[in-house]
């Protein structure tokens, strides 16, 4: 194949590494979010506010050292991989591999399992949180790489995704991004970390958003244009006075994280995926 | 801070004299109670049934813990978003309830039961559920096995930290706290 180059993962490695990642991801909180957290509690004016981040910080202390979950909610687990088209997946099937680790890290690790197999007429727990949600691009090369994302629902539950109109402009998609997080207020367990993806399909702007709520917070959009709306919008949301846990203060997000995508002429669509302080993801590359 | 301590089951005088924004420390035994569990208790309410356990002057915490790893007591049990109970609490309230625990806003019927029944919504910090299961000091689930994390456990907690999100009288911190810190 002209230096074409197959390399063999078993699916059984992947399904060792995507459980690592669960369990990482479940007891131990990434450092941009701890450091960022930190910086907002120094310029925090609400004792209450400072008094809640506190605690915030101390849970993630608990929790890394003693290896519990960071939150009850340990989520739907998410999983987002990148399988370069020279990867051949051998010994299974992908999708079980991936479904085995979530069995198998939620049952060893003591995480929640909290899916349902059915969301209207059979609302019976799994009792092993599967199946996870599973996400696959093909990209060139011969690496995999894998995202962990588990997601609870209180956050989840006040995302919102909206198809505006080319007409609304920058400031159809700021006002619908604050609002969302202003009026969602205490729910989602603030501070929050906002994902927002413009521009796509409706599907392709909701997953851009799901991603986006896992940049590392460090990281600012390469587009200045984009990087100077996260800025302005990140502003707006900390002078709503929502705070930390809702009950007053200037931290209410850490961060937003928006991609934008090409879209149709007739389109702007917009999804905001709100994540909560328990912001919990693991990558690695095989 | 100076912390208010609350014994439970509570002492409805002492709930009419806690007011929004106080911080307390609670200590006995409460009961926990998610969605599915608040279906099945209104639904004994309904038809008349006994519940599971006398709802009169007791504390829901609405949780579901995760599982208990060796050496603790519980697994982390921070608390869930209060407004899916919307739907139930009042029942609940008229039936002897006096206080829940939760995240998040609740309804204006919900404030009105809490208003009529001299009830009290309690509000521990969403997130903070390693921290929070600290002061879990015994849990033993006393109805719904079945419903897995969302069953009826019945928590033993000392000096568990909570705030008081909406008194009695309807006064709600998360009118009055944003309104301090907003800045246009």
């Amino acid at each position: 194949m002209g230096g074409y180059t197959v390399r063999e993962i078993a699916a059984a490695q992947i399904k060792d590494c995507v459980k690592e990642l669960i369990l990482e991801a479940s007891y131990v909180i990434g450092r941009d979010v701890e450091e960022t957290m930190m910086q907002f509690k120094e310029e925090e004016p609400s004792p209450s506010g400072r008094a809640v981040l506190d605690q915030l910080l101390e849970n993630y202390r608990i929790a890394r050292e003693e290896r519990v979950a960071i939150c009850q909610d340990t989520g739907m687990c998410v999983v987002f991989l990148d399988i370069g088209q020279q990867v051949h997946i051998t010994g299974g099937d992908l999708t079980e591999a991936v479904n085995s680790a979530v069995r198998e890290a939620y049952n060893e690790g003591y995480l929640r399992k909290s899916v349902v197999r059915d969301p209207l007429y059979d609302r019976v727990n799994t009792r092993d949180n599967t199946p996870a949600i599973l996400h696959t691009r093909i990209v060139p090369g011969d690496k995999l790489d894998i995202l962990v994302t588990p997601k609870g629902f209180g956050s989840e539950n006040m995302s919102r995704i909206k198809m505006l109109v080319p007409a609304d402009g920058e400031q159809g998609v700021v006002d619908f991004i604050v609002n969302t997080v202003v009026e969602a207020g205490p729910n989602p367990c603030p501070p929050v970390i906002v994902g927002v993806g413009i521009g796509g399909t409706m599907e392709m702007a909701a997953i851009l958003a799901k991603r986006m709520t896992a940049r590392p917070l460090s990281e600012a959009n390469p587009d200045p244009r984009y990087a100077a709306l996260e800025e302005t919008i990140l502003s707006k949301i900390n002078a709503s006075g929502v705070g930390p846990a809702g009950i007053g203060g200037r931290t209410t997000a850490l961060k937003v994280n928006i991609a934008a995508s090409p879209t149709h002429i007739a389109g702007l669509p917009v999804a905001v995926n709100i994540c909560c302080h328990a912001a919990r993801h693991a990558a690695r590359t095989m | 801070m100076d912390h208010i301590r609350v014994s439970l089951p509570l002492d409805p005088e002492q709930v009419k004299a806690l007011r929004a924004g106080d911080t307390i420390l609670l200590s006995g035994a409460l009961y926990t109670a998610r969605d599915a569990a608040h279906k099945r208790l209104v639904a004994c309410l309904d038809e008349g049934r006994e519940l599971p356990f006398d709802p009169t002057n007791q504390l829901i915490y609405y949780v579901g813990p995760a599982p208990a790893s060796p050496g603790h007591a519980v697994g982390s049990a921070g608390p869930t978003t209060s407004y899916r109970m919307d739907p139930y609490a009042p029942r609940l309230i008229a039936a002897g309830l006096k206080g829940m625990m939760g995240k998040g806003r609740r309804s204006p019927a919900v404030i009105e039961a809490m208003k009529e029944h001299g009830a009290v919504y309690l509000g521990a910090v969403g997130g903070a559920a390693a921290l929070i299961a600290q002061r879990i000091k015994s849990s033993q689930v006393i109805a719904y096995d079945d419903l897995g994390a969302e069953a009826i456990h019945r928590f033993e907690v000392e000096d568990f930290p909570a705030l008081v999100l909406i008194d009695c009288l309807g006064n709600n911190l998360y009118e009055t706290g944003p309104a301090q810190y907003r800045e246009d």
